[in-house]
């Protein structure tokens, strides 16, 4: 996974550049059509001047009676080509403006949707705040790129193309000057734009560390106040802070010098010019006329050069940041081969059929390579067999894991911490795949279920809970997004959440913030209880769900888990050993191994290591 | 706000002082550069003088070498003062960050805080070069060619002297319309972090729940706003260039119409027509540059007021005038404790209610309530987390709002409830409790908190490094390893909130026998679900409502409460049961 090959430059360019065309191809035609209008207009409006003392004002001189109806003319003529120059600049800055920003909200979209998609493995491993750098400050350089840089460029082109020809069109050879000119100048150019880009990736990159470091640091940021952590914090953030720094500074310095270099190169070109065209028309080659004008060229030539190598280092720093976005959006999706799906069933003198109405009765659609069709009716019956398991590859963490948990039953895991209990519900619903054995879910493997067919039938109140902003009653609804008011406040009450919602300033109406301040632990536990309650699944996954929850409340939630529970295949990862005593199966686990297995009275009665953990008397750590 | 603003450019005042003065010779080079080369046309090549070509070619060389040194330097320092003051404003923004209390926080929440410390700063980073460096450089360089226009013709500068003026009110109007809306910006592009913040934490609720798509609808809604208020802000900063186009333009055809009857009428020479509109180009140039920065700056500037909120905003909690140092001893006593969070407008609502409390130096204290009878919040006033509402907190026989924050945090360790650890190795995160701990010191604690096994199974041992928030071990882990980090501090009193819930009983008596052999003189308060991690303690406390409703040992509050009786019978009966069999 880890070997990704770097995108080079031409194909982030090209890659970026689909965005705008696929999409935008009118607008796009008519900008390109609105800045060679816009930039022609520019050059014409040098030539202009000429055309006007030449032909308009000179032969007027000396006239007694001057006759200003021509000139007159020529210039509402040319006042006309400049109005269409100023509407041609109006439409493609207007349009740029469509096509750049809808860029930016189509890339935003498809990288919130592709990291939907990613494995948990993904953000297990990278800081929050470096994949939020990418949405905000990387997006960003897009903007001023696609709405400015891409624009100017274009339009210093097409004046350079058009002064171009005049300049061919006057003399060859003084052009064929000009040429090395330019030559010198993209040497220079690519000099001066490699150093800046490569320092403007790094300072994009130090700018996601130092965006992860923030983000971490608030995040913990109760834990710097308790550990008086604030110097060492902010001692931390200075080094990170230099660092970006000193690559900000050496990206933009080769950036900022560029433009001088292009622009004096222009300046040494021009006395080249004049000198071998002085030359030249001492020998009467050149007349002067043609190297006055040609002269005038090198400097309307020079002008758009300096201008895009100007805009060379917003360039360079949107493509590192487009590097960044591209590679979120290549990373590799959650692997998804099911086939095996969820469907509303209907049972009809034993026969299962399919049905578009909510039965209430599910089954599990299964096609089979010889075009059959199988339903088997959602029971909840959840296998393991010898099921190894690692984070790492070469570090497992369970060992020939073997177990059944029959439908409806209540099946619990205990054992020291780290002994692997909450790893093995991370199995079941897939968000880490197994590398030996199998799991069987109402005896199909999960493997062909599809991952969200098979994660809707298991509900999951997990071990950090987790709160979106918004009102409660949205949080609760999370389980159940169709479910009316009475079905969230009912689910509220099974759990036993109603009564602390009620008493909150604006009942099931109060809007908490995403990190869930002012809710305490255990509250906001019983919300997670109560959005699974909702969710109303077969299966439920409970890991450590009440371990912040007073015992006397719990005891109320236990009630309303156990009717919660009646019916549904059950597992329990839970500390507490009193909450697990009525299980139907009890698995014992130490160092990722079922160690002991039974109800709580054979496994009492067995006095081995839940016996020892229930009095306390053993440390199984 | 600019002064302000301008206070932490600080060590970078000379170089940005030096980038406008470099800017300025720049500019006169680029004056005089065309003025030889004018030379060179009307009169080298006119006379043919390859001499005098050559002449003014030498000069044009080294003035364009001149030029290209200054332009360099002002290039150099422009990068050095733009990024050193992005620098200082971050540092700013961060440690002033560092000082501010949960309430302050609250106040901006945590993704907005991170917007302003990246996006804002990168906005007004960009302005300030552009201020120092293109903002000097236009005007300037209008100047010049003002001038220049003035000694050719005064008549046809009154063109330029109409144009300019009214070119700068309808910029002006431009900004003003435009800047509320970029405001707007700023606050969607808030809410879009915040949504993705939230996924991002979030991740593996919206995978179990199969919430992708409500995820990404949610996002696609920001995301849209953001679209929509940017595009409304840009189609109108699209007007600048071609106004000003229109401008130049226009002052192109009247200088070109007067200038010719000028001419025709003998007051001025057609070289000079042709100058005079060079010269228009270059105050064109100027005026867009002047332009251009002004957009970065009225994008700049909704982004520059977010910073100084950050910077102004005052510290909920502050140190005392004269702070006491020393914490003399682990004695706590509360009279008469109130406490309310102040977001809560129902003053009424107190989440903690006349509390009295005294705890002797080296006591046990367990405290067990229901959820929501604000447990966690009666200790976070120990270290001051929080202030109270009303009433006092003494420690050591001192008020805690009379010591240095620091002296009292650092005597008062707390393992929180929502256990926090760092990316990092765990011998990094345990050495926050103290910097120049050593290894043996390390493993001390960990032996003591329990937690000395587990790691030394870790293939790297103390250097296993860990992921943010500490994912790569379990909770009961995370636990033992926080607690650990707290009494490597070495505290007079040792908090912990609820803090071994995921520490399986064996580990949990052990920790606490640990705690009573170990420590005697520190005074240890635990908050716990489980009355077997309280049952041993000096005092128990039964908080209800943010009431004390009893406090005790545990045969007293056996006898005489009926919560704590409640809790111990439905927790105990178990035990009895099976001693039974």
């Amino acid at each position: 996974m880890e070997n990704k090959k770097k995108m080079t430059k031409g194909a982030t360019i090209k890659r970026l550049l689909s965005y705008v065309v696929s999409g935008y191809k009118l607008q796009l035609v008519v900008v390109l059509v609105s800045i060679i209008i816009s930039s022609l207009v520019g050059v014409a409006g040098i030539e202009f001047i000429k055309y006007l003392i030449d032909d308009f004002i000179t032969p007027l001189l000396g006239s007694q009676n001057p006759d200003y109806t021509a000139l007159f003319n020529v210039i509402m003529m040319m006042a006309l080509i400049y109005v269409v120059g100023v509407i041609a600049t109006y439409i493609y800055n207007r349009l740029m403006i469509n096509i750049s920003q809808g860029v930016l909200n189509k890339i935003r979209k498809q990288l919130f949707e592709h990291m939907q998609k990613l494995p948990i493995r993904y953000f297990d491993s990278r800081p929050h705040g470096e994949i939020m750098s990418i949405y905000t400050n990387d997006v960003d350089t897009l903007r001023q790129m696609l709405s400015q840089s891409i624009p100017q460029v274009f339009s210093a082109v097409v004046s350079m193309a058009t002064i171009l020809v005049s300049m061919l069109t006057t003399n060859v050879y003084l052009t064929l000057v000009v040429f090395a000119m330019v030559i010198i100048m993209i040497f220079v150019s690519k000099y001066l734009g490699g150093n800046s880009s490569r320092f403007f990736v790094k300072q994009q990159e130090d700018l996601g560390k130092i965006d992860g470091y923030i983000e971490e640091m608030m995040e913990g940021q109760k834990v710097v106040k308790v550990f008086n952590y604030e110097e060492e914090s902010k001692n931390k953030f200075d080094a990170l802070n230099e660092a970006l720094c000193e690559s900000n500074t050496k990206a933009n310095m080769y950036a900022n010098i560029l433009m001088p270099c292009i622009m004096n190169i222009g300046n040494l070109g021009y006395v080249l010019v004049a000198v071998i065209g002085g030359m030249l028309s001492v020998n009467g080659i050149l007349t002067i006329g043609s190297i006055a004008a040609f002269l005038q060229f090198v400097k309307a030539f020079t002008n758009p050069l300096g201008q895009v190598s100007q805009q060379m280092n917003f360039i360079v720093m949107a493509l590192a940041g487009a590097e960044r976005i591209f590679a979120l959006i290549d990373e590799e999706e959650e692997i998804d081969e099911g086939y095996v799906t969820l469907v509303n069933a209907k049972i009809e003198n034993g026969k299962i059929t399919e049905t578009k109405e909510r039965t209430g009765i599910w089954a599990w659609k299964h096609p089979h390579k010889d075009g059959r069709i199988t339903y088997t009716r959602l029971r909840g019956q959840v296998e393991f067999e010898n099921v190894q398991f690692g984070y790492e590859e070469n570090k497992k963490i369970l060992h020939d894991i073997t177990l059944t948990a029959k439908e409806g039953q209540k099946v619990s895991f205990v054992g020291a911490t780290g002994a692997g209990k909450t790893t093995i519900t991370n199995l079941i619903n897939r968000f880490y795949d197994i590398q030996e054995g199998k799991i069987r879910y109402d005896r199909i493997n999960i493997r062909k279920i599809k991952k969200d067919d098979l994660r809707r039938s298991l509900g999951m109140v997990l071990q950090d809970t987790s709160l979106f902003t918004g009102t409660i009653k949205d949080n609760i609804r999370y389980g159940k997004l169709d479910a009316t008011d009475e079905e969230v406040i009912e689910a509220a009450k099974l759990s036993n959440a109603d009564k602390f919602i009620k008493n909150l300033p604006q009942g099931y109406d109060t809007v908490i913030t995403g990190n869930g301040e002012g809710l305490s632990q255990g509250q906001r536990q019983l919300l997670s209880i109560a959005r699974a309650a909702l969710n109303n699944p077969p299966v439920l996954i409970l890991d450590e769900a009440t371990s912040s929850i007073d015992t006397r409340t719990e005891k109320i939630v236990q009630e309303g888990m156990d009717k919660l529970m009646k019916g549904r295949t059950v597992f329990v990862i839970a500390h507490r050993l009193s909450t697990i005593r009525n299980s139907d199966l009890i698995m014992v686990l130490d160092h990722g191994r079922i160690m002991e297995r039974g109800n709580h009275d054979e496994l009492i009665a067995k006095k081995g290591m839940y016996y020892g953990l229930y009095t306390g008397a053993i440390e199984i750590d | 706000m600019i002064k302000k603003l301008a206070s932490y450019v600080k060590e970078y005042k000379k170089s940005a002082i030096l980038t406008p003065i470099f800017v300025i010779l720049e500019v006169v080079m680029e004056v005089i550069i065309p003025l030889l080369m004018a030379n060179i046309i009307d009169v080298g090549i006119q006379n043919s003088d390859i001499n005098y070509i050559l002449e003014m070619g030498i000069l044009l060389i080294i003035s364009a070498i001149l030029s290209l040194t200054f332009g360099m330097l002002s290039g150099r320092f422009a990068a050095k003062a733009s990024a050193g003051y992005a620098k200082n404003l971050r540092k700013a923004m961060f440690h002033k960050i560092q000082d501010y209390a949960f309430e302050n926080i609250d106040k901006f929440s945590t993704s907005s805080l991170v917007t302003r410390m990246t996006t804002d700063i990168t906005n007004v980073q960009m302005a300030f070069q552009m201020i120092i460096r293109i903002l000097v450089r236009g005007p300037i360089m209008m100047i010049f060619a003002l001038l220049m226009v003035l000694s050719i013709s005064g008549k046809l500068s009154l063109i330029f002297f109409i144009a300019i003026p009214v070119l700068g009110v309808i910029l002006y109007l431009i900004a003003t319309k435009a800047h509320p809306i970029f405001e707007k910006v700023f606050k969607k592009y808030d809410k879009l972090n915040r949504v993705v913040q939230e996924n991002l934490n979030a991740i593996r609720v919206v995978k179990a729940y199969v919430r992708e798509d409500t995820e990404e609808e949610k996002f696609q809604d920001v995301n849209n706003e953001v679209y929509a208020n940017f595009k409304k802000a840009e189609k109108i900063v699209a007007f600048n260039s071609p106004v000003m186009q229109f401008t130049i333009y226009t002052c192109i055809l009247f200088i070109s119409w007067f200038g010719a009857r000028l001419i025709v009428g003998g007051d001025m020479q057609t070289g000079q027509l042709s100058s005079i509109i060079t010269y228009a180009w270059q105050i064109l140039s100027s005026l867009m540059m002047i332009s251009m920065v002004f957009v970065m700056v009225i994008i700049a500037q909704s982004s520059a007021e977010r910073i100084v909120e950050v910077i102004d905003e005052e510290p909920a909690l502050k140190n005392p005038e004269n702070p006491i140092k020393e914490v003399k001893s682990g004695d706590i006593s509360f009279k008469n404790v109130s406490f309310c969070y102040s977001d809560e407008k129902d003053e009424n609502k107190f989440a903690l209610e006349n509390i009295n409390l005294d705890i002797k130096a080296g006591e046990t204290i367990g405290i067990i309530g229901g959820t929501g009878s604000s447990k966690s919040t009666l200790v976070q006033l120990i270290p001051r987390l929080y202030d109270v509402t009303k009433g006092e907190i003494k420690v050591g026989g001192v008020n805690v709002k009379e010591y240095d924050i620091h002296a009292l945090r650092d005597s008062v360790a707390m393992v929180l409830q929502k256990n926090v650890l760092f990316s990092g190795t765990i011998a990094e995160n345990l050495r926050w409790g103290k910097k120049n701990a050593d290894q043996e010191e390390l493993e001390e604690v960990c032996k003591l908190a329990q937690a000395d096994g587990f790691i030394k199974e870790f293939p790297s041992k103390y250097e296993t490094v860990l992921d943010q928030g500490g994912t790569n071990v379990s909770g009961g882990q995370k636990q033992r390893i926080c607690i650990a980090r707290a009494m490597l501090k070495k505290p007079k009193i040792l908090i912990l909130d609820d803090s071994t819930s995921a520490v399986d009983t064996k580990t949990d008596s052990l920790i606490r026998k640990a705690f009573r052999e170990e420590i005697p003189n520190t005074t240890k308060i635990i908050i716990a679900q489980r009355v077997t991690s309280v049952e041993d303690a000096d005092k128990i406390i039964v908080l209800n409502d943010g009431k004390i409703d009893g406090i005790g040992t545990s045969e007293e509050l056996l006898k005489t409460n009926e919560i704590y009786k409640e809790v111990y019978e439905s927790q105990m009966k178990g035990d009895d049961k099976q001693d039974g069999e």
